[in-house]
């Protein structure tokens, strides 16, 4: 029996190994297509057809395997989020030459180094560089996805009428020197111009939470790229430091003054692209670092818990403690969506999704317990900008981790799809940025920019 | 006869959920009795039906479960959910809303001389 029909094997192993080299089509899908190919080529079989006609007919009624794999890609953008125009229509293009990519971005991230050079050149006061560094390097990484995506000229305007609003704040702003409202807004300014980045990575489709799942991802690779870019200009850098110190010569001023100006900023440019080119290399990794941190994160939190709790409380803690709690909370939501990013959406409850909500919960009582310690403070000593600016962080992220905590609890019990908690966190990611806009624009005229 | 493709494409997904409401089934098996209902009017594509069902997966209108087939191959098996089920009643809704509408203007189509006179 199996050895009449080898042939028919051969094809169908054909098939399997043409259909793999689509990566919107994973193993799994495989196995569900060629179930129903086996089926099929039985049904025609069984209507007298040989096998050869029989395996025939049922691929050609399977359809187009461009058009179906398009279908996939556009279900499963996942798989496939490196090309934001998903899989080409036409493959005939051969799109831009590689060289004149690298060309480009190289020019762009000379481009940022100069323009933060001309910066620490002509802006001598260091606060007034602090508010204008993150301005002077955006242009080059928006210019990277508008030339990248092909921004059309609406979408284009809508990023620099924010960006010029938001340059034009920071630099006329009469903030009093050293004040806590210009640190506030130095702190703000670059998640504003993160999510107007956001705008441009996702060519101006902002409005869909693939895409805006897209870019956290993105967010996440390129912190990788970035850290592993830096470790590997510091051990340059601090080699070539030893052995011109042998001889006598310091790089100390050479390196404030020339490499770390334009390495920076040059570094954030080449990792952007790094994201665009080299994904799948980090895509296997992605996974993986969340499950190791998820758990270290939860131990993290747990112990700082126990601490607190020991020390009868966060009362009568220090500032400075408190926006240590808000940095950690921050980091731990930043792994939480990078968590959720990195997770195939289809895939059923599992350990991983139990131990997440767990360190939800522990992140929950830690801000539950930093809340009621700033709004004592708040109580004992009145409002301050800086408080204010805490709290409304923390009141943000409680909402968010309550109802991820919530959606969690539904997703294990099996009563709500997993995409319910994608879609509550990039449907949340605006609010952030339209915080920290009021705390640019609303925080300093309130507070007399003290 | 062949139906038009947007009218395919706009009655997959009540199709597909009308389909899962008679029991489990696994995608071959929803092609054969989707061509069963329709006489063999509807052709789909059949490779174009998984993307479909794994988007009513995503959306939580259907669950899914691995198997095997008599012959002993891998075979995934999708089941309608609470969600799926009230989202065809919303469809079931649309749908009669139009289909009335339609049989109504049918309807005046084929008899519009009597109307016209009264007013000659």
């Amino acid at each position: 029996m199996m050895e009449q029909h080898a042939e028919l094997e051969a094809q169908i192993g054909r098939w399997r190994g043409y259909v793999q080299r689509r990566q919107a089509i994973s193993r799994a899908d495989i196995d569900e297509l060629e179930d129903h190919l086996r089926e099929q080529i039985a049904d025609r079989q069984a209507t007298g057809l040989d096998d050869e006609e029989a395996f025939l007919v049922a691929i050609k009624r399977l359809g187009n395997l461009d058009a179906v794999s398009r279908e996939f890609a556009r279900e499963h953008s996942d798989r496939l989020w490196k090309q934001l125009v998903l899989v080409p229509e036409d493959s005939g293009g051969a799109g831009t030459p590689p060289w004149r990519e690298l060309a480009v971005v190289l020019a762009l991230a000379v481009g940022a180094g100069l323009a933060v050079k001309v910066g620490t050149m002509w802006l001598d006061d260091e606060a007034v560089l602090a508010r204008n560094l993150g301005l002077l390097v955006f242009p080059f990484l928006g210019a990277y996805f508008a030339w990248k995506r092909r921004l059309t000229a609406s979408v284009a305007v809508m990023l620099l009428i924010p960006f010029a609003a938001l340059a034009v704040v920071l630099n006329v702003y009469p903030f009093v020197s050293g004040g806590s409202t210009e640190v506030l807004a130095i702190l703000h300014a670059p998640v504003v111009l993160w999510l107007l980045a956001g705008v441009a990575y996702v060519g101006g489709r902002w409005r869909s939470d693939n895409r805006r799942m897209d870019f956290v991802r993105f967010t996440g690779e390129l912190a990788i790229y970035f850290t592993l870019l830096a470790l590997g200009g510091a051990v340059l850098v601090g080699l070539t430091f030893g052995a011109l110190s042998v001889v006598g010569i310091d790089l100390e001023p050479v390196m404030e003054d020339w490499i770390l100006p334009f390495a920076v900023p040059g570094a954030l440019v080449v990792a952007a692209w790094l994201v665009e080119a080299k994904q799948n290399v980090v895509e296997n990794i992605a996974p993986v670092l969340t499950r190791v941190f998820t758990p270290l994160t939860i131990v993290m939190l747990l112990t700082l818990l126990a601490v607190f709790t020991a020390a009868g409380g966060l009362v009568d803690v220090d500032r400075e403690l408190l926006i240590l709690m808000d940095a950690i909370l921050v980091l731990v939501l930043c792994l939480l969506l990078y968590a959720i990013s990195a997770r195939d959406t289809l895939a059923q409850p599992g350990l991983f999704d139990a131990l997440q909500l767990v360190l939800v919960i522990a992140a929950l009582a830690v801000d539950a317990a930093m809340l009621t310690a700033m709004l004592t403070r708040i109580a004992e000593f009145g409002f301050s900008p800086n408080k204010i600016a805490a709290l409304g962080l923390n009141l943000l992220l409680l909402v968010h981790l309550l109802r991820a905590a919530w959606l969690t609890v539904g997703f294990l019990r099996g009563q709500r799809p997993f995409g319910a908690l994608e879609r509550w966190q990039t449907r949340y990611l605006p609010v952030y940025g339209a915080w920290a806009a009021v705390v640019i624009l609303a925080f300093p005229p309130v507070f007399g920019f003290a | 006869m062949r139906i038009d493709k947007d009218l395919v494409a706009a009655s997959a997904t009540p199709l597909v959920l009308g389909i899962l409401m008679e029991g489990d089934l696994y995608g071959y098996a929803i092609i054969k009795r989707v061509s069963e209902l329709s006489g063999g009017g509807m052709q789909w594509t059949d490779g174009m039906l998984y993307p479909l069902l794994h988007r009513l997966e995503r959306l939580g209108y259907v669950s899914s479960s691995w198997g095997t087939s008599e012959a002993g191959r891998r075979r995934k098996h999708y089941a309608i959910t609470p969600t799926g089920r009230d989202a065809l009643a919303d469809r079931q809704e649309q749908w009669s809303v139009v289909a009335d509408a339609l049989r109504q203007v049918w309807q005046s189509a084929q008899q519009p001389p009597a109307a016209i006179e009264g007013w000659a």
